[in-house]
């Protein structure tokens, strides 16, 4: 538990200080994910720990987005301003983006000739 | 004052009570939403979210003195986008498998939810530092946060519109595929990564493995697309 969250801390400061040094586009963590997926394809294995210890963190994944969401507490205002402009925008291109992902991703692999797996509904 | 008026004001400057309390509305929510066979309308987020504000203005507390104590369960984000790696790694065959049509239907995805919300948002008259705050409100808070910045939008306007983008797209998206008959987990995963970032893959992660690791995907490299071609489209349009 300790060794593994260790471990992904430090990977998280590797990818900090590499978006730091480099300028890269991306958020420290997202490159700290980079990271342990190549150490892990080198390692060729997830460690037991290591699974314990992620899935335990992503179970409750959303919890850790409830301290930013209490932030629109500080927005209302400005949000009422604006509630139909940004309310429209937000849901029809949230919707649009979702089909036109999922509608891209199977139309491309019917053409290069693969078939949809799996039954989620 | 009163011995209760002394412990309100202790409990009140102490990390513990707003940590608890984040804690607890959250557990709320996530049983709610458990109770209700997961339906992604009851976003256990959601529910967290309005619980606490309403306890937050109720009591008269502060954003500020609240995020003293939430702060601890922010900071766990970090370990735990890098801890998406792991799903990642046990679907990574799935992965290669499509990676080109992946790679295009995430910049498919990409440009359609950035440029329709700023030309929806353009259109209905938004001001210009908003229709900027929204343009990256699929991609990952700090990401987009760096986005807005330099589109010359209000950064921390931009997060509060990307964790709505989040939410809804957790709550909206699931009936959407279902509605378009989209039973493939790996384009779930996908399209809800890509439309609804972090809170997207949580929902994802809780219904399937393979979404869920698809998902996380999506949002890193969504997050990376959007990123660098954004600002040049930016620079081209305006």
């Amino acid at each position: 538990m300790i060794e593994s969250l260790t471990l992904l801390l430090v990977c998280q400061l590797a990818g900090e200080v590499l978006v730091g040094l480099t300028g890269l586009p991306v958020p420290g963590p997202v490159l700290g994910m980079v990271l342990l997926f190549v150490g892990l394809l080198a390692r060729g294995g997830v460690p037991k720990p290591l699974q314990t210890t992620a899935g335990t963190l992503l179970a409750h994944f959303s919890l850790l987005f409830v301290p930013a969401g209490v932030g629109i507490m500080l927005h209302i205002g400005r949000l009422q301003d604006a509630w139909l402009a940004i309310g429209v925008a937000l849901v029809a291109s949230t919707a649009l983006a979702v089909a036109a992902t999922a509608i891209a991703m199977l139309g491309l692999e019917r053409l290069f000739g693969r078939r949809p797996e799996g039954d989620g509904s | 004052m009163t011995p209760v008026g002394d412990l309100w004001v202790y409990l009140s400057t102490n990390p513990l009570l707003h940590l608890t309390l984040t804690l607890v509305a959250y557990l709320a929510g996530d049983r709610l939403y458990r109770r209700f066979g997961l339906n992604p309308l009851l976003n256990p987020v959601v529910i967290a979210i309005v619980l606490l504000v309403g306890l937050l203005v109720a009591t008269g507390t502060s954003y500020e003195r609240y995020f003293e104590g939430a702060q601890f369960v922010h900071f766990l984000l970090g370990p735990a986008t890098v801890a998406l790696a792991i799903p990642l790694y046990n679907q990574f065959d799935r992965v290669r498998k499509s990676a080109g049509p992946l790679l295009a239907a995430v910049l498919v995805g990409s440009l359609s939810a950035s440029l329709s919300a700023v030309g929806i948002a353009t259109l209905m008259g938004a001001a210009p530092e908003i229709v900027a705050s929204i343009a990256p409100k699929s991609v990952t808070t700090p990401i987009a946060m760096g986005i807005a910045e330099r589109l010359g939008g209000l950064p921390s306007l931009t997060a509060v519109l990307v964790i709505l983008t989040g939410i809804l797209g957790a709550m909206l998206g699931p009936p959407l595929l279902n509605l378009l008959r989209i039973r493939d987990w790996r384009a779930r995963g996908l399209a809800i990564g890509v439309a609804a970032h972090g809170i997207g893959t949580a929902r994802a992660m809780q219904v399937n493995e393979v979404a869920g690791a698809f998902s996380g995907l999506a949002m890193g490299l969504n997050a990376l697309a959007t990123a660098i071609l954004l600002p040049l489209l930016w620079s081209w349009l305006f």
